[in-house]
């Protein structure tokens, strides 16, 4: 773009969503669309397509906001955009039917902070969202960007930056909830090996499935990153900083990767900055995606560029991290909360949320839920709110079963603890966790004992390895489970399973393996019904673990209303079905292999299922 | 590129932020709206729009919105603008001109003075919109 075109003002922005939800629904095809039909009717004096990062409402993408009006448009194609730029911008009349109709209502309603989804919402992380192009820094700097670092370097000790941050009560977001202040000022006041540097990191490695709060927030608004942590090296006195990324993020590492060369062309980055004689810069580490990288020592010996592998501590990293220095890691979404806590003061963070956890998160909304998204809500919020109220409940009509928070570490919380208030200290009581803020939302079809064998796969599969607790206990416990969901359990292995999971939760080397135990603890507590169904009556109440299914035809549906289409015989792999053409078919239960073919392609409702 | 000081990223700020206030939704010291139904198009609400946009662009304003809506009903007197200064009553301006437009944006929207030889009268239509 020439000089004179950023100098140009438009009557009308169109927000486009470019976070990886809504670009994967080809919302760059839909940004060019836009610009091509603008031209041909000569609005490009009149109207500018911008590129957002991630908008949050990720169930309804493609998104697009039109500004000023704050008109939202939803679920866009390509074929959509001749008539909304035609209706809406050369006419001025807004397109009711590409508007958001919440469930089961009929109006739709056009102004997006009318949304039961954004209005409960509390933007502070992601207080840029959906309003700057995060490939433009002139435009955070618009949003009163880089104006926190400007007070720390030029006007607050080092000292009076980490008192703020501890007043302010911030808790790493990462999940763990270790207060910030107190971190900053261990890294402070160690001494550095040799006269060494001292180092920061971002940790941007986001493994849990699901989870997305990150990667949304390095796409959407890096910038809030690079500034959270220069207010962080002035603390601590580091004066190299490295985001951590998995490579599974390119649209992250690329966003991330040009705001970095734009802050280091305004001389926000490098030497002497703002003239202050303060140096700093931040490189970005690609990361191969292993989970146990998120863990602060793996992560460290992994940008070394030794194997992901933790180790043992004390010695914290504040102490001796990185090549042995001491080095202040923060999560993503705890870095993109400094520049605010600076900017506005301790105070004015510290009124929000509950007494021991401050401020808002980011939480990923997923699952079985309506309004599948990304949500940032003030701390102490309750579960019931965000799922029903932000999340608009649960779809096609079924019941709330459980919540899984906090990753596949974290623990599944049934309804009865709906109205529990968000905050780390709740969150664990409840058996789950924080973490990094995943919510997956699980409804009456879902079996509790395979959702945590599922949960375990992955923690077993991403382990390490290097502790035995961690390396076998998953192990073995994965084994009682998987026996358990087909039908092999015995009493034993409940108590069995109780007594692994506590103890891989007491030995394990880090955080990976004391946490792993999390799903299986919270499920057999709260749902040891479905456990013992299971092992004593060989069923699946919830009918998902298919080795328990036993498969039936009623004969008289099948003869009656199918007239015995022959459709389940002709899809069984295993000859199982007997039966011709209008006749009344039956399962052969030794030929069985349990697959539920039969059962999904009948369109009569004769497959039972038991 | 020099490196920036603090007034410089003042400055970057100011600049930008006049571009881009119109996506917050914010405090503005007017709105105005040509009405660009067919009629309006066919009498000439193009040219009205354009010399509004010269308008902004050349004052450098960040808080004035311009908008448009469909067809106002009153087909005759097109091309129509509604003027809306902050915290009065809008205005529907009538058979406007290029020249008119000029004369109204500089008057009414930046003076706060009514243009009443131009004006068909003050008030809206209502609408649940």
């Amino acid at each position: 773009m020439t000089e004179a075109a950023k100098e140009k003002a438009f009557r009308v922005h169109l927000m486009v969503c470019a976070g990886t939800g809504c670009v994967s629904n080809h919302s760059f095809e839909i940004k060019e669309a836009l610009e091509k039909e603008i031209k041909k009717l000569g609005l490009d004096n009149e109207v500018l397509v911008v590129t957002t990062g991630c908008n949050g409402f990720c169930e309804r993408g493609p998104l697009l906001v039109v500004q000023p009006g704050n008109i939202f448009y939803q679920q866009l194609t390509v074929k959509d955009v001749p008539h909304l730029v035609e209706e809406h911008l050369l006419k001025g009349r807004p397109v009711k039917k590409l508007m958001y109709t919440p469930p089961k209502e009929k109006t739709p309603i056009p102004v997006l902070s009318d949304i039961d989804f954004f209005r409960k919402q509390v933007l502070i992380a992601l207080r840029n969202r959906g309003l700057i192009d995060p490939e433009k820094i002139d435009e955070y700097i618009a949003r009163d960007g880089y104006v926190a670092m400007g007070k720390a370097l030029t006007q607050m000790t080092p000292e009076k930056i980490i008192a703020e941050i501890t007043i302010s009560g911030l808790r790493g977001r990462g999940g763990a909830g270790f207060p910030t202040g107190l971190k900053w000022q261990m890294v402070r006041n160690a001494v550095s090996a040799n006269g060494g540097a001292k180092y920061l990191i971002c940790n941007g490695d986001e493994g849990d499935p699901g989870a997305f709060m990150d990667r949304s927030i390095l796409e959407a608004d890096p910038h809030s990153v690079i500034e959270g942590m220069l207010i962080g090296a002035k603390a601590v006195g580091a004066t190299q900083g490295f985001v951590y990324v998995r490579n599974e993020y390119p649209l992250a590492i690329k966003r991330m990767t040009i705001a970095l060369e734009q802050a280091r062309a305004y001389g926000l980055l490098g030497q002497d900055i703002l003239g202050t004689g303060f140096d700093f810069d931040i490189k970005i580490v690609r990361g191969a995606g292993a989970f146990v990288c998120g863990e602060e020592t793996a992560l460290i010996a992994s940008v070394e560029g030794r194997l992901g592998e933790p180790r043992t501590r004390p010695p914290y990293p504040a102490q001796s991290g990185l090549w042995g220095q001491p080095t202040g890691i923060n999560n993503v979404e705890t870095w993109a909360n400094v520049p605010s806590i600076i900017a506005r003061g301790a105070k004015w963070y510290a009124s929000i949320g509950t007494p021991t956890s401050k401020g808002t998160k980011v939480f990923s909304l997923v699952g079985k839920i309506n309004n599948t998204g990304l949500v940032e809500v003030p701390m102490g919020i309750t579960l019931r709110e965000i799922i029903y109220d932000i999340g608009g409940g649960i779809p096609g009509g079924k019941a709330f079963k459980a919540v899984q928070t906090g990753g596949p570490s974290g623990g599944c919380i049934p309804k009865e603890q709906l109205d529990l208030p968000i905050d780390y200290e709740s969150l664990t009581q409840a058996g789950s966790m924080m973490g990094s803020g995943g919510m997956v939302v699980m409804d009456e079809d879902t079996c509790m004992v395979d959702v945590a064998r599922y949960f375990l796969s992955f923690t077993q599969d991403e382990s390490c390895g290097k502790c035995t607790p961690c390396r076998e206990g998953t192990k073995a416990m994965l084994d009682i489970l998987t026996r358990i969901t087909e039908g092999k359990g015995t009493e034993e292995d409940l108590s069995l399973l109780q007594d692994m999971a506590l103890a891989v939760k007491d030995s394990a080397l880090c955080g990976l393996g004391k946490t792993a135990p999390n799903p299986v603890l919270t499920t057999m507590r709260y749902f040891l019904n479905e456990y013992e169904t299971h092992i004593r009556d060989k069923k699946c109440p919830a009918h998902v673990c298919r080795q328990l299914n036993v498969y039936t035809i009623d004969e008289e549906r099948c003869l009656n209303k199918g007239k015995g289409c022959d459709l389940c015989r002709r899809n069984c792999a295993s000859d199982a079905i007997q039966g011709a053409k209008n006749e009344a078919h039956r399962i052969d239960q030794s030929k069985c292999i349990k697959c539920g073919v039969c059962f999904d392609v009948c369109n009569f409702g004769a497959v039972k299922v038991d | 590129m020099p490196k920036l000081t603090l007034e410089e990223l003042a400055k970057i700020r100011e600049k930008t932020k006049r571009l881009t206030t119109i996506r917050e939704g914010g405090e503005y010291r007017a709105k105005v709206c040509v009405h660009m139904g067919t009629c309006g198009i066919a009498a000439g609400a193009r040219s009205i729009m354009n010399a509004l946009m010269k308008e902004l662009e050349e004052r450098a304003l960040g808080d004035v919105l311009l908008t448009n809506s469909g067809c106002a009903g009153l087909c005759s007197r097109e091309p129509m603008a509604t003027v809306e200064v902050a915290g009065q009553a809008p205005v529907k301006y009538v058979d406007l001109t290029e020249k008119k437009i000029k004369e109204i944006f500089e008057k009414h929207v930046l003076g706060g003075r009514i243009v009443t030889e131009y004006a068909l009268g003050i008030g809206s239509e209502k609408t649940d919109f």
